[in-house]
C-alpha cells in the first residue's frame, strides 16, 4: 500500500470499464438468458399440454398399476403403483450392469492376457473371440443367445437336470435357494468380521515386509479368515441352512430362484461383447508397460506369475482404467436393449408400459433420462477416484 | 428407438410452439396430398403388408376410406407401423394424422392422452391361446402358468385383473412386438398367449403349425377398437368419425362397391344425401360418401375381405354385424 500513498496511483477504471465487472456483468446476464430459455420452454410445454387436453404433473406415480411384472427384485404385485414399476425396473437395471460389469471384467481381462500368451493356441484362441464378438452389433447378440440359443433348450417337462437341485429349461435357470435357519447369522457375521480382519492383516503384513523383511502368507491366512473360519463354525453349529429346491408343480417349477432366460440372454450378450473391448483395453494397458519391467522383475528373482500381478498389472492400471469407464458407462447404457427380448428393465417397464398405461410421456422420459444421467455419472466417478487411487505416486 | 424420436418431437412441440392452437388436419393433409396413417407393425385382417409392400387390413381400410373421402383418391395413404408402446405419442406428436391401429377406447386413454376415439370399426374380448399339447379346456385351469403378452396394452391389465379376481398366479413375458410375442409363444417360453380374440386368430396362422394352438372359449374383458385422432381439432375428429359412419350406413342400405354407380340414381331419399349434398358440412367435396363406397366399399364388404369368411382369419360377423343384423355395429344417419 505504501507505493499507492507516494503517488503514483493507477487511475481505478469505471465500472463499465473493469474488466473485473464486465466478465462479471456478462455472465449475470448469460444466466438469466438461460433462466428465462428453460422458463419460456416448461411454461409452454406445460401450458401447452394443458390446451391440448394431455395429463401433466407426477401424481399418476401414486395411482394403481394394475399390470404385472415378470421378474422383480423387491416385492410387487398389480395392486402396486406406478411408483413402484420405476423402483423395479431401476433395481432390474442396476442388476443388469452390475452383474455385467463384474463378468465383463473377468472375461476381458483373462482374454486380454491370454491374447499376449506366450502359448499359440490359448493366443489364437483370445484373438478368434474378439475378433468375432467385437465385431457383431450387441443388439444381434442378443438376440441370437435368446431365439437361437435359450429357446432351443427343452421344456419345462423335459427339463435338463443339472444335480442338486438345479434344472434348466427355456423357462430359464432354476436354482435352490438357501433358507436360513436358527444361528445362521452368527456365520454370516464372522464372514463380514473375516473380511474386515483381513483387510488390516493385510496391512500389518505389508508394514511388516517393509520394515523387516519378512513375509507372511497373507493369501491363506485371508482364505482361512474369511472362509475357512465361518464354514467350520457352520459345521460346527449342525450346518443350519435348508435348501428351497424347485419342483414341477402344475405348468412350471416352483420354489428356489429362478433366473430367466431374457436375463440370461442380456447377461451373456452383454458380457461377451463388452468382455472384448475390455480385453483389447488390458492388452494395450500391459503393451504400454516397457519390456525392461518385466527383464528387470526376472532378474530380481521373481516368478513370471509375480512378475505380471506385482510389477506389470499396476503399471497398466493406469493406462488401463481410463478407457475402462467408457467400456462400463456402454454397459450400463447398452442394457436398455433389454426391450428387444422382454427382459423387464426400467426402458421395457417404466418407458414403457408404465408410459403407455397413462400417457404422460413428457415425466417418463425425463425421470428415464435422469435415471442414466444419474447412473453415468456415478460409474464415472467412482471410476475416476479409482483411477487416482491407482496412479503412479510420485515419492 | 421410434419412440425416442417421437417423444423428442413431441418434447419439442410443446415446447417451441407458442402458439397453443392445433395445426389444421385438413388443410395440412390437402396441402401435402396425402394421410399419415399408423398402422400396427404387422397383424393380419388388420394392418398387414403383402409380399409386396401393400398394406391390407379392416384398419387400413379406414385409412383409405379417409383418404378417399379427403383427398378422392384411396390410394393416397402412407403407413407408418407403430407398436403398441410408440402409437400413442407417434398421435400426439403429429407424426401421423390418425391412428387405426386395433386399439381399445378406455377413459384414460379418451380422457388424458389429449386424443379422442372416433367410433367403433371392431367390437372385440380378450381370450387366450395356449398349445393342445397342455391339455387345458378352460382358463380357470391356468394357476400358474407363464403368460406371453405385448407390452403397452389394455391386455395386461385385463390379464392381471382376470387372474386377481378369480385367486390365480401367473408370470408374465412383456414383449415389444405381436411378431416377438408369437415366437415367444412359439418357442415354449409360455403356456399361453393372451390377446384381442381377433388377433388371437390372427396371430395363430402365423404359427408355423397352427393346428397345434388353440383359442381358449373365455372372453374375459370389452374391447371395442377404434380409430383415434388428436384432440382439439374438430374438424378432423368429424371427417373420421363420418367416415367411419358412411361406411356402415352403406352397408345398411345396400350400397357396395358394385353398385354404387347405380345407386346414385336411386329415387331413396337417404340414399340420394349418401351420395350428394352434404360434404360441404365436414369440409369435404360432395361424392366424399360415393368415394368411400366406390374405391373402398361399406363395412360389411372390408370386413369380409380382411377377416370375415372372404380371409384366412374365418371371423364371423358376431358382436360387428349390423343392428339390424343383430349386432352392435349402428351408425347414426346422414342428413
Amino acid at each position: 500500500m505504501s507505493e499507492h500513498e507516494s503517488g503514483i496511483q493507477p487511475s481505478k477504471p469505471a465500472v463499465w470499464n473493469d474488466p473485473k465487472y464486465r466478465a462479471l456483468f456478462f455472465q449475470v446476464l448469460l444466466v438469466l438468458g438461460l433462466g428465462y430459455f428453460f422458463y419460456t420452454i416448461i411454461d409452454n410445454t406445460l401450458s401447452n399440454m394443458e390446451a391440448r387436453g394431455i395429463s401433466t404433473g407426477f401424481a399418476f406415480l401414486g395411482e394403481a398399476a394394475g399390470f404385472g411384472i415378470g421378474m422383480s427384485l423387491i416385492e410387487y404385485t398389480e395392486a402396486n403403483t406406478y411408483g413402484r414399476t420405476f423402483w423395479v425396473g431401476l433395481l432390474n437395471t442396476l442388476l443388469v450392469s452390475f452383474l455385467g460389469i463384474i463378468f465383463a471384467t473377468v472375461l476381458g481381462f483373462i482374454m486380454g492376457i491370454a491374447r499376449l500368451s506366450h502359448n499359440w493356441l490359448i493366443a489364437k484362441i483370445a484373438m478368434l473371440y474378439i475378433e468375432i464378438f467385437r465385431n457383431i452389433p450387441v443388439l444381434l447378440q442378443i438376440f441370437f443367445w435368446y431365439f437361437a440359443v435359450l429357446a432351443a433348450l427343452p421344456s419345462v417337462r423335459q427339463s435338463i437336470d443339472l444335480g442338486a437341485g438345479v434344472q434348466f429349461n427355456n423357462r430359464g435357470l432354476y436354482l435352490p435357494s438357501p433358507v436360513p435357519e436358527d444361528g445362521f447369522s452368527i456365520v454370516v457375521w464372522l464372514f463380514v468380521i473375516g473380511i474386515v480382519a483381513s483387510f488390516f492383516l493385510a496391512r500389518w503384513a505389508h508394514k511388516r515386509q517393509d520394515d523387516t523383511g519378512q513375509q507372511f502368507p497373507i493369501f491363506w491366512s485371508t482364505l482361512g479368515l474369511v472362509f475357512g473360519l465361518p464354514l467350520l463354525v457352520f459345521l460346527a453349529m449342525g450346518a443350519p441352512l435348508s435348501w428351497d429346491v424347485p419342483e414341477l408343480k402344475g405348468f412350471n417349477f416352483r420354489g428356489g430362484v429362478t433366473i430367466i432366460p431374457e436375463l440370461l440372454s442380456l447377461l451373456l450378450a452383454l458380457t461377451i461383447y463388452t468382455g472384448t473391448y475390455i480385453a483389447e483395453t488390458v492388452r494395450a494397458g500391459i503393451n504400454s508397460v516397457s519390456h525392461g519391467q518385466t527383464e528387470a522383475s526376472l532378474a530380481l528373482g521373481m516368478s513370471r506369475g509375480q512378475t505380471m500381478r506385482l510389477i506389470i498389472v499396476p503399471q497398466a492400471m493406469r493406462v488401463i482404467i481410463p478407457p475402462l469407464t467408457s467400456q462400463y458407462l456402454n454397459l450400463a447404457k447398452n442394457s436398455s436393449l433389454a426391450v428387444a427380448v422382454g427382459y423387464p428393465d426400467l426402458v421395457n417397464v417404466f418407458m414403457g408400459t408404465t408410459l403407455n398405461q397413462t400417457g404422460q410421456a413428457v415425466e417418463i422420459v425425463f425421470m428415464t433420462m435422469a435415471v442414466y444421467l444419474t447412473m453415468s455419472l456415478s460409474i464415472s466417478a467412482f471410476m475416476n477416484w479409482y483411477n487416482k487411487f491407482m496412479a503412479l505416486v510420485e515419492r | 428407438m421410434n419412440k425416442i424420436t417421437s417423444t423428442i418431437a413431441l418434447t419439442s412441440i410443446l415446447a417451441f410452439s407458442a402458439n397453443t392452437a392445433n395445426a389444421d388436419t385438413l388443410d395440412s393433409i390437402k396441402s401435402k396430398g396425402h394421410i399419415q396413417c399408423g398402422v400396427s407393425t404387422g397383424l393380419p385382417g388388420f394392418s398387414n403388408a403383402d409380399a409386396a409392400g401393400n398394406w391390407q387390413g379392416l384398419d387400413v381400410d379406414m385409412c383409405r376410406a379417409v383418404a378417399a373421402a379427403v383427398l378422392g383418391d384411396a390410394s393416397k395413404v402412407k403407413y407408418t407401423p407403430l407398436t403398441a408402446k410408440e402409437r400413442f405419442t407417434a398421435l400426439q406428436s403429429g407424426e401421423i394424422d390418425m391412428l387405426p391401429r386395433n386399439t381399445t377406447w378406455t377413459l384414460t386413454r379418451d380422457a388424458s392422452l389429449g386424443l379422442n376415439f372416433a367410433g367403433v370399426n371392431y367390437y372385440d374380448g380378450q381370450g387366450f391361446m395356449v398349445t393342445k399339447a397342455l391339455g387345458v379346456k378352460s382358463a380357470l385351469e391356468l394357476d400358474g402358468a407363464a403368460v406371453c403378452i405385448q407390452a403397452g396394452t389394455t391386455t395386461e391389465l385385463n390379464l392381471a385383473d382376470y387372474f386377481r379376481l378369480n385367486g390365480m398366479q401367473y408370470k408374465s413375458v412383456t414383449y415389444d412386438t405381436s411378431d416377438a410375442t408369437v415366437k415367444g409363444f412359439e418357442a415354449g417360453r409360455c403356456d399361453m398367449l393372451t390377446s384381442d380374440q381377433s388377433q388371437l386368430y390372427a396371430l395363430r396362422i402365423k404359427l408355423k403349425d397352427p393346428d397345434s394352438a388353440m383359442v381358449l372359449p373365455e372372453v374375459i374383458s370389452k374391447e371395442p377398437l377404434g380409430p383415434v385422432v388428436r384432440q382439439g381439432d374438430d374438424k378432423w375428429f368429424n371427417i373420421v368419425k363420418w367416415t367411419l359412419f358412411a361406411m356402415v350406413n352403406a352397408e345398411e342400405m345396400g350400397i357396395t362397391s358394385a353398385n354404387a354407380d347405380k345407386m346414385k340414381s336411386s329415387d331413396n331419399p337417404s340414399v340420394g344425401r349418401f351420395m350428394g349434398g352434404q360434404g360441404e358440412k365436414l369440409g369435404l367435396g360432395d361424392d366424399w360418401a360415393y368415394n368411400i363406397v366406390k374405391q373402398v366399399g361399406n363395412y360389411g364388404e372390408s370386413f369380409e375381405r380382411n377377416v370375415g369368411m372372404g380371409s384366412p382369419l374365418k371371423i364371423s360377423r358376431g358382436l360387428n354385424a349390423l343392428w339390424t343384423n343383430g349386432g352392435l355395429q349402428y351408425a347414426p344417419p346422414i342428413r
